[in-house]
């Protein structure tokens, strides 16, 4: 059994490689709505600045977490919206 | 089973994030995979409203949590804002928006990291403290690096690199106090060292974007989204929460494979791009431009020169959007089309403010998917050509990119519309592109100049052509 400390570094090591893996071969026509959409998944620190705010032992803390809040929905959810913009254009001109 | 299950559904959103770059890697499953993505990022938020997480990790939590008011409050915040924000949105504007959304998002993963680090004091073990210092350095440099991208873009502040004396020994100074300063706050913690190294980062930040030319900004873009994605996983590391680690590790390896991707699409050595802070130097300005003699041209000339013409290839530039005529340029083409005259677009990589940018554009026109080729497909067919029509692009034809090392864009794999016989170019005026470096073509015999506003100058030649 590995430490908690050795699993999350071995999660890490995997992840990369799947990173790599997914998008080795994208055409340059995709690289805008690739690049809003990857930014729009790391909007998930979301998730953390949650947590941290229950976290919070004093104003500071908590101040600073609401404001990690704000700035996490933003980027999370602006640029899943800003991608599907996009996105819905690049199937219309299919037809 | 709460402990489980709770796992599981982060392993999930895990799972939503993979298919959500797979998806966004083909154009035919594209949008599936960002609603995919959206899906996985849901899930995981409104999981922390309804599980507490386990006992013995750091992101165990109350339920309620404590200040839910708030929280939601927050949440509703950066709803009112981004939300508006992504639907309004011009499309000429999207690479200033992804750059904002992505200092954002660095910022706050600083922020999570410095609340932890806080609240954790010297509880902390030397593995979160070191974990908490990256998450601040990387996250600040990428808020306030973005911020700069974003100023350059907008053009609020001038798109050629800022270079001043002294400038390299800054850098190298600043970096070597960011170093200096997360040494200290690993070594001695405490609150004051961690409000240096973030004013210090905050500041690296902006002096390692000036020097960057506006040409290569979408790369640097693309390479602060990589990093704030490896901050986001160091935050996850510190809390101990998987999805967290997935998810910016993702995004960090993608994001590197991406800005590769584009620095060859833009013929740039990626090293060269990052550290110009460190070898640029300033550029004399070129002064004797005004002077030199050019062919201008009236819409019926042009009007007349593409009537006669069996091959027309267009070369959209950001110009023709800033001006708003993507729908003239398509009616322009469809007529020509109707009088049997072959038409192409050639799409530059980088036409436009970032890589694939102009496709998004001229998709907004409705502009049919076959006519757009890319740069290989269209370069040998220009000998072929009677008429290359440059509306609003420069950078992307200039062949001081293969003529005359040292310039910013050297090495840049250009369209090479001096190869047709008759070369136009629609421009409100002499004004070099967005990379600041004068295009010699336009001093060609064989070009034609047709100085206005795209669109008026666009509608005159289609009139002038039906008229024919």
């Amino acid at each position: 059994m590995m430490s908690n400390g050795m699993a999350l570094l071995a999660i890490f090591t995997l992840a990369i490689f799947v990173g790599f893996e997914v998008v080795s071969k994208v055409s340059s026509t995709l690289h805008t709505p690739l690049m809003s959409g990857a930014n729009a998944i790391h909007g998930v620190i979301l998730v953390g600045a949650i947590i941290v705010a229950d976290h919070s032992s004093n104003n500071l803390e908590l101040w600073l977490a609401l404001v990690a809040i704000v700035l996490a929905t933003i980027n999370m959810v602006g640029g899943f919206v800003v991608t599907d913009r996009m996105l819905e254009m690049f199937k219309a001109k299919k037809k | 089973m709460n402990r489980n299950l709770y796992d599981l559904i982060g392993l999930a959103a895990a799972v939503c994030f993979i298919l959500a770059l797979k998806g966004l890697s083909h154009p035919k499953t594209a949008r599936r995979g960002n609603l995919i993505g959206a899906f996985g990022a849901t899930v995981a938020t409104l999981l922390v409203f309804f599980f507490t997480g386990n006992k013995d990790d750091k992101n165990y939590h109350a339920l309620p949590l404590h200040h839910l008011p708030l929280i939601i409050g927050a949440v509703v915040l950066g709803l009112a804002v981004g939300v508006p924000a992504a639907r309004k949105v011009q499309m000429t504007q999207m690479p200033q928006l992804v750059a904002l959304f992505n200092g954002v998002g660095g910022g706050a993963a600083a922020l999570v990291a410095i609340v932890e680090y806080l609240k954790l004091g010297n509880e902390a073990t030397s593995a979160e403290v070191i974990a908490t210092v990256f998450t601040v350095i990387v996250g600040s440099v990428s808020f306030s690096g973005s911020c700069i991208t974003f100023a350059k873009l907008q053009e609020l502040m001038t798109t050629r690199p800022v270079v001043f004396p002294g400038g390299r020994f800054l850098i190298a100074a600043n970096l070597a106090g960011v170093f200096a300063a997360g040494a200290w706050v690993v070594n001695s913690g405490g609150n004051t060292s961690l409000a240096v190294l973030g004013g210090l980062s905050l500041l690296f930040g902006v002096l390692f974007v000036l020097p960057v030319g506006g040409a290569d900004v979408p790369i640097v873009i693309s390479l602060l989204n990589a990093f704030t994605g490896l901050t986001v996983a160091a935050s996850g590391y510190v809390l101990q929460t998987t999805l967290l680690i997935v998810a910016g590790t993702l995004v960090g390896a993608s994001g590197t494979i991406l800005t590769r991707l584009m620095a060859e699409a833009m013929g740039r050595s990626l090293f060269k791009t990052l550290f110009g802070a460190f070898t640029a130097k300033p550029q004399a300005a070129t002064g004797e431009a005004e002077a030199r003699p050019v062919k201008s041209g009236s819409p019926e000339d042009v009007a007349i020169l593409l009537n006669y013409a069996r091959r027309v290839v267009i070369v959209p530039g950001f110009g023709l959007a800033v001006a708003q005529a993507q729908h003239t340029v398509r009616e322009l083409a469809d007529v020509l089309a109707s009088k049997g005259i072959d038409v192409a677009y050639g799409i530059h990589a980088v036409a436009g403010r970032m890589p694939g940018h102009m496709n998004v554009l001229l998709a907004e026109a409705n502009v049919p998917y076959e006519q757009l080729a890319e740069m290989d497909e269209v370069n040998p067919t220009f000998s072929q050509t009677d008429v290359a029509l440059v509306i609003g692009a420069n950078d992307v034809v200039n062949p001081a990119a293969k003529n005359s090392p040292g310039c910013p864009i050297y090495g840049m794999p250009i369209l090479e519309v001096a190869d047709a016989a008759n070369v136009v170019f629609l421009k409100r005026s002499m004004r070099p592109g967005f990379a600041g470096i004068e295009n010699e073509l336009l001093y060609d015999p064989k070009t034609t100049l047709l100085f206005g506003d795209a669109k008026d100058t666009l509608t005159k030649v289609v009139s002038a052509l039906k008229n024919l």
